[in-house]
């Protein structure tokens, strides 16, 4: 009898106990769920709300205009243009530096001596202030007194005006943003590769896989794959998300030829202060990171499996 | 002597050629900041100045924009902001990964959500908060949207739930409070973490030009991005000379600090960008 009130006592004060427990967490997350609240989630639900407005910073008044900013962004034509070359920059950018950052890091894990070197030197773009590092290729890209046109000159040919013409503007910038984000790349790929255990290399050996080719389809590429799901994701976000080269080379031009998204809706918002069209487009935009989120989590719930 | 093989020789030479294209850049720009506006005309290729104009670019650079303005604003900016978002963060993580908190599920809901926020998509609204309040062009409307950090939460909790729950049990028994724990016990503990953090702070909010090309218009509160854009826009012309001297001025401090505490760096980028 008394064991049983003795039990009783205790599990009342585990009772007591969790709930002070659950008192003090509330205490200690409060800063951060207000500021959440304040800083991300109410912007968010304003920036939902405003898109349905006409609302213009200067003017006091704005009414509710319904899905409007949206029919009239579908017929848009700079928004249209916009969308179109953040997704050809996206295109090139993403693939490229995927490509090239697995192969650096490839061929920094085979090398013995340097590997600390290069993998430095690989980095370094990282580390610097990108929009200073805009500014030197803005030099080198220079038509008449820049080195890789007079570099090109001197095998003959003739260079193009890389970033002050529409037809070749977006591919400078990509060269830009691959020269940026192969270094990011090379480091999560790296992380990944020394994660496999050498134990499979011998194992695959074993089973016949000669060639260096063999074991990289056999071991490598299958246990790297959470890693390139990963480099994947946040490769074409950071290429969706491209304005600082943009808003420092180009203004979005020539003839609006490297308009890019977060430099359309910097313009519309910031600059000609329509804040409710601004914020149709902001919810565009991510809607976009929504879905790139959730292909994501489909692909890693469906695909990516170690063995 | 025994040969090098042939694989070896391919590997290292495709390195070093891709090593030279990364390069390429800084090498131009610490060339070109030496060189005379005539030089650059005539000599684009040649690397070493035919008259060295150092001093003259650097005078240049110092001369027209506020450099040192600038770098303080970056330090007080990022500081701040790295400062509150640690604050904020760790008890934070801490009551979702070792406390018995109902919300914690919630919590890490709003975290995930929070991650797929960026600062371009509530901008906006926080314009027009700042702008109403009178806040543009000031230290705070630059900090406050980043006092917080679901990053931060989210890489600190990775962290707190590998470390074990001995060290809070004694520390209650001890007769600490919760906020003791978190003061005595688990930041001394969590230095990793947080250098790690430090590192993706400091570079994201160093390099931002978004935020503060939004709500600052004046020089005084001009973080390194926005002077530089300030500078290249008023020195319009073609004066790549100064410009690549105030560009390596800018950009030397990030440099310094990656290759001094250049491993930290590369375990802080694959902490936090695998588990982010």
């Amino acid at each position: 009898m008394s064991s049983i009130v003795l039990a009783g006592r205790a599990s009342d004060a585990a009772a007591l106990h969790r709930r002070s427990e659950d008192r003090a967490a509330w205490l200690l997350a409060a800063p951060a769920i207000v500021l959440l609240l304040l800083f991300v989630l109410l912007p968010v639900v304003a920036v939902i709300f405003l898109g349905f407005t006409d609302f213009e910073l200067g003017y006091g008044k704005f009414r509710l205009v319904g899905f409007e900013n949206y029919a009239h962004l579908i017929t848009d034509r700079t928004f249209r243009k916009s969308l179109w070359n953040t997704s050809v920059y996206t295109a090139i950018v993403a693939p490229v530096s995927i490509v090239l950052g697995l192969g650096v890091a490839l061929l920094i894990e085979g090398e013995p001596r340097a590997r600390g070197f290069f993998r430095t030197v690989y980095f370094l773009p990282v580390a610097s202030l990108i929009v200073a590092m805009a500014t030197v290729w803005q030099y080198l890209f220079h038509p008449t007194i820049g080195p890789i046109n007079a570099l090109l000159s001197l095998a003959g040919i003739p260079g193009p005006n890389w970033l002050g013409a529409s037809n070749t503007v977006l591919y400078s910038l990509s060269i830009i943003g691959i020269w940026q984000s192969v270094g990011f790349n090379m480091v999560l790929f790296l992380a990944g590769l020394t994660a496999i255990p050498r134990e499979l290399y011998a194992a695959a050996h074993v089973d016949g896989a000669k060639s260096a080719l063999d074991r990289f389809f056999l071991v490598t590429w299958p246990m790297l794959g959470p890693t390139t799901l990963f480099v994947v994701t946040i490769s074409i976000t950071n290429a969706v998300k491209v304005f600082e080269t943009v808003k420092m080379l180009t203004d979005g031009g020539p003839n609006k030829a490297s308009e890019v998204l977060l430099f359309t809706i910097y313009q519309e918002g910031f600059v000609y202060l329509r804040v409710g069209y601004a914020s149709a487009m902001t919810v565009v935009f991510l809607a976009i990171l929504v879905v790139l989120m959730l292909l994501q989590y489909r692909v890693l719930d469906r695909r990516v499996h170690y063995t | 002597m025994t040969s090098i093989p042939a694989g070896r020789l391919i590997r290292f030479a495709l390195l070093s050629l891709g090593a030279l294209m990364i390069l390429a850049p800084y090498i131009f720009m610490i060339s070109t900041a030496g060189k005379t506006q005539s030089d650059i005309f005539t000599s684009s290729l040649s690397l070493i100045p035919e008259h060295f104009n150092f001093a003259e670019n650097f005078a240049k650079a110092f001369a027209k924009v506020p450099m040192a303005t600038l770098l303080w604003n970056g330090v007080i900016v990022c500081g701040l902001i790295f400062f509150f978002q640690v604050l904020v963060a760790i008890p934070c993580a801490y009551a979702m990964a070792k406390l018995k908190f109902r919300a914690a599920r919630l919590m890490m809901v709003l975290v995930m959500l929070g991650l797929l926020v960026p600062i371009h998509a509530t901008a906006l609204p926080l314009y027009v908060a700042f702008d109403r309040m009178s806040l543009l062009n000031s230290y705070t409307s630059l900090v406050a949207p980043f006092t917080i950090s679901v990053f931060a939460i989210f890489m600190f909790l990775q962290f707190f739930r590998a470390m074990p729950d001995d060290l809070i049990h004694a520390a209650r028994l001890d007769g600490m409070s919760e906020l003791g724990i978190v003061a005595r016990v688990i930041v001394p503990n969590a230095w990793p973490a947080v250098t790690a953090f430090a590192i993706f702070s400091v570079v994201a909010h160093w390099n931002d030009l978004y935020w503060p090309l939004i709500v600052v218009s004046k020089q005084a509160y001009a973080t390194p991005p926005l002077g530089l854009m300030y500078f290249r826009a008023a020195e319009a012309g073609d004066d790549y000379g100064a410009l690549m001297a105030a560009t390596l001025i800018i950009t030397l401090p990030l440099v310094v600090a990656f290759l001094f505490a250049q491993k930290r760096f590369v375990e802080g980028i694959t902490m936090t960008g695998l588990k982010g």
